[in-house]
């Protein structure tokens, strides 16, 4: 380490305590996640509503065409440069890398932020897998670098990090569970929460609750999904809730072939959940059964509780209620997506409310005290794979639509009406905007074996055509699509936006299916300013610091900030 | 899954999943002819699996260990491990993942397990078990051991009626579509052709049928229009490529029109409407038309 390359680590320092007197010294205190999202950002979402609603409304519908960009910084993962690099003559001086991680292998793959990212005390927190970078908020100025040397595992994505003090937590696709000191970068510890040799990955953005860190599992092979709860000082396990029944007479256990059917049967929280402060249930997605596809090895049953909304206790992890958005899912539509929390009004009665459209194209308004459902509608104009609802009001799945030797026409396509990209609230308006896409696919069953294949094998789904790719608007009253904006496209499988905000200032932002980042009427869709910036990779956040709001997007390996011109 | 698929597993969820991996040198070479092991990410550019790959096991300790498990365990478990008669699958079983050499199964077998009877193995038996249990690949993308042998499963004369009520006024058995069973002999990419001209026929595999791309028509107040080849269109810009080879792009105005024109529209309207079994029929119908 020589002089030159540990230099920008002091000036890191000094911006870090310049930041904020009040919590420099300790980081963030969790009950700042209670507060209503502004100027920071300290959470996967925002704040525990999920809603991504920011009361910040200094970038409004009147003067947002003055926005323009206030920094870009390029982000570089992997171990650093084996020659310590130079400050270059131009461009932004690298900070110091610290290389952690078991395993001896690099994944060179294209580095894409595609997670939230945390604004705290004027620090930028932002991953990618095996990788963590603090940035000044200001100027988007690099202060450190963790990078983590993986043993393997599917290296999708990295969803983010969590908070508590001065600790930061994230998790790698080697399944290890990690805290830095979030002051320096450096390692205080690492913990495995999964078996790597079941082949778990992690891909989750922890949420830290009060003393909880709370983060799920992934895996696309037949295994078990769950929800674990994490000391922040020690990182001793403090629960651990599985999406599937694991010993005989676990609820649910009924709705499998047999226990083995069961304790391999998915369920994976992908996704960082919602919290209740008052009922003090941590309310979240699970993904779908598995096999994913040859599902008779499964049974005929509901296969609990994949696929649901689930409310968990979250002092103890033991489940208030759920409800199942896909019964015997068999598509690979998860129903991890992270669920919103609304305070609204259904029939004239105030009423605790749960919000959530779901990949398999349907949306539901859910009681969050009691799982009660009160509102189901498809959002999606082609899904073609149910036939109506049950007396549950879950969609009615047509077993022929599942997959066939010679093809089935199924919308949507294996990515789902909509997916991870994360869904926003406005209380202004009162709809949930989601990022959604119509797509048709050909399921081919391509194993005949009626023991069907292992994960996510014995079809090959290809695909149709897309018929387009949209925000829509709905109303949680009714369930009703308020408005669609659909983007226009050449032709061709375009995709879909990927995740959006909305704000006091009247504004939905988004990127569309076509490398631009743009601002939106909420209550129209009607479009106000954009800039291409090329694909847009996360979902947008925005935060003040130095007296200014910022508008934060990424681009692959690029992090955006836009503010007003000064 | 969420994410690539998600991506997603299109991801799923999320949705680029494709990476490469550096490794060393030597390991590569060591796993650079081995299949990838499992998981997303697992483009091989240096030749690694997102998931270890076992090594080969000693021949003969295989050989012993299949004869082993087919006259001691495939009876429940199958005899290619996969579940069988009462018996659980043992390919993705936990235990059996975790184990190395013998080391975890050992115990089970020693002792028994729920439904399952002790058995009387030697060490060394339970080894080369274990040589036989690590011989298979497993991965979340389960490869399909016992393809079906066609798709042609529909009904040709249904299919010829519904050909010409639903495409003739495009398309003529006689004319652009005479051989074109010859053309595209691979029956899923003609069904995916004609289904949606320019459908890929499967993951990697180019597609055989190259529509035409549509055209657009830009007309600025007080301008003649302007027509060509559709390159992009978004909510902003509109470029086309004209007839003479020039590249125009437009910043799109309220009081600008643009009409696109896109051949493959009713194809698209089609699919609202077809039954599975329309599509199974004209497949076989055209499968015909060699």
């Amino acid at each position: 380490m020589t002089m030159i390359r540990s230099a920008p680590r002091l000036v890191a320092v000094a911006l870090v305590a310049a930041a904020g007197a009040l919590f420099a010294a300790d980081g963030l205190d969790p009950a700042q996640i209670l507060k209503p999202l502004a100027d920071a950002w300290p959470t996967y979402s925002g704040d525990y509503t999920s809603r991504r609603y920011s009361t910040l409304a200094e970038i409004n519908q009147t003067n947002v065409k003055r926005l323009g960009l206030a920094w870009a910084s390029r982000l570089v993962a992997g171990p650093g440069p084996a020659v310590p690099l130079r400050p270059p003559a131009f461009g932004p001086t690298p900070s110091e890398t610290t290389v952690g991680g078991v395993g001896e292998n690099d994944f060179v793959g294209a580095t894409a932020v595609k997670g939230g990212v945390l604004a705290v005390n004027g620090v930028l927190y932002v991953t990618a897998p095996d990788n963590v970078w603090a940035l000044d908020a200001q100027d988007g100025r690099e202060l450190w670098h963790f990078y983590w040397r993986t043993r393997g595992g599917t290296h999708i994505g990295n969803r983010g990090a969590a908070m508590w003090g001065n600790h930061l937590f994230f998790v790698t696709p080697d399944d290890y569970l990690i805290s830095l000191d979030a002051r320096t970068g450096r390692e205080r510890w690492h913990k495995e929460i999964a078996p790597f040799s079941q082949q778990y990955f992690l891909t989750s953005a922890p949420v830290v609750v009060g003393d909880h860190v709370i983060v799920g599992t992934g895996n696309d092979l037949d295994s078990a999904g769950y929800l674990q709860s994490f000391d922040p000082e020690s990182g001793e396990l403090q629960w651990k809730w599985y999406a599937v029944p694991m010993n005989p007479g676990d609820p649910g256990l009924e709705t499998w072939k047999n226990l083995d059917a069961a304790r391999n049967g998915g369920g994976h929280p992908w996704l960082p959940g919602s919290y209740d402060p008052e009922t003090k249930l941590y309310i979240f997605g699970t993904g779908n059964p598995t096999p994913a596809y040859t599902s008779a090895a499964r049974g005929d049953g509901e296969n609990l509780f994949t696929c649901a909304i689930v409310a968990l206790h979250v002092d103890t992890g033991k489940m208030a209620w759920y409800f199942q958005t896909s019964p015997h899912d068999t598509h690979d539509w998860d129903s991890a997506q992270t669920p919103i929390l609304v305070d609204g009004t259904i029939n004239g009665k105030p009423r605790k409310l749960v919000v959530t459209a779901s990949r398999n194209g349907y949306y539901f308004t859910i009681d969050r005290l009691t799982g009660e459902r009160l509102i189901t509608s498809k959002f999606s104009d082609t899904a073609n794979w149910a036939d109506g609802l049950n007396d549950k009001g879950q969609p009615r799945r047509i077993p022929a639509k599942d997959h066939h030797v010679a093809g089935a026409l199924v919308s949507s396509n294996n990515s789902g009406a909509t997916n991870w990209p994360p869904q926003a609230f406005s209380p202004d308006t009162g709809l949930l905007y989601v990022p959604s896409a119509e797509a048709y696919a050909m399921y081919y069953l391509t194993e005949t074996d009626p023991r069907g294949a292992m994960g996510l094998g014995g079809k090959d789904e290809v695909s149709v055509a897309t018929m387009g790719s949209y925000i829509t608007a709905i109303d949680y009253k009714t369930g009703r699509t308020a408005w669609r904006h659909r983007f226009p496209t050449a032709a061709g499988n375009v995709g879909r936006a990927p995740g959006l905000l909305a704000t006091a200032g009247k504004l939905l932002f988004g990127g569309d299916i076509s490398g631009n980042f743009f601002a939106m009427d909420p209550a129209n869709g009607s479009l106000l300013w954009h800039a291409r910036i090329g694909g847009v990779s996360n979902a947008p956040q925005t935060y003040k610091v130095g007296g200014r709001q910022h508008v934060l997007v990424a681009a692959g390996d690029t992090l955006y900030s836009f503010a007003l011109y000064q | 899954m969420i994410a690539c698929a998600a991506v997603a597993r299109s991801r799923t969820l999320g949705l680029s999943c494709l990476g490469v991996w550096a490794l060393s040198a030597a390991l590569a070479a060591q796993q650079g002819a081995t299949p990838p092991e499992g998981g997303r990410g697992r483009i091989s550019g240096a030749g690694i699996g997102a998931y270890p790959v076992r090594p080969p096991g000693d021949p003969a300790a295989l050989e012993r260990g299949t004869a082993a498990f087919k006259t001691n365990c495939a009876f429940c478990h199958g005899q290619d491990a996969r579940g069988g008669d009462g018996g659980p699958s043992l390919l993705r079983s936990a235990l059996v993942l975790a184990d190395q050499s013998g080391e975890v199964i050992g115990p089970v077998l020693e002792q028994g397990r729920g439904a399952m009877p002790k058995f009387a193995f030697k060490p060394d038996q339970v080894a080369d078990l274990a040589v036989f249990l690590h011989s298979f690949r497993v991965a979340g993308y389960d490869v399909s051991r016992q393809k079906p042998p066609t798709i042609l499963v529909g009904d040709v004369k249904a299919g010829q009626a519904y050909f010409n009520e639903a495409c003739g006024s495009c398309h003529s058995a006689s004319g652009d579509l005479r051989g074109v069973a010859t053309r595209i002999t691979d029956e899923r990419a003609l069904q995916q052709s004609w289904l949606m001209p320019g459908s890929m026929a499967g993951r990697g595999a180019p597609p055989p049928a190259k529509p035409r791309p549509p055209t657009v028509t830009v007309t600025e107040p007080g301008q003649p229009p302007v027509s060509g080849t559709l390159g992009r269109i978004d909510d902003f810009v509109v470029s086309l490529t004209t007839a003479a080879g020039e590249y125009r792009s437009f910043r799109i105005t309220p009081r600008m029109k643009v009409d696109v024109s896109d051949a493959l529209a009713p194809h698209r309207d089609l699919l609202r409407k077809y039954t599975d079994a329309d599509i199974h029929n004209v497949t076989a119908f055209l499968a015909t038309l060699k």
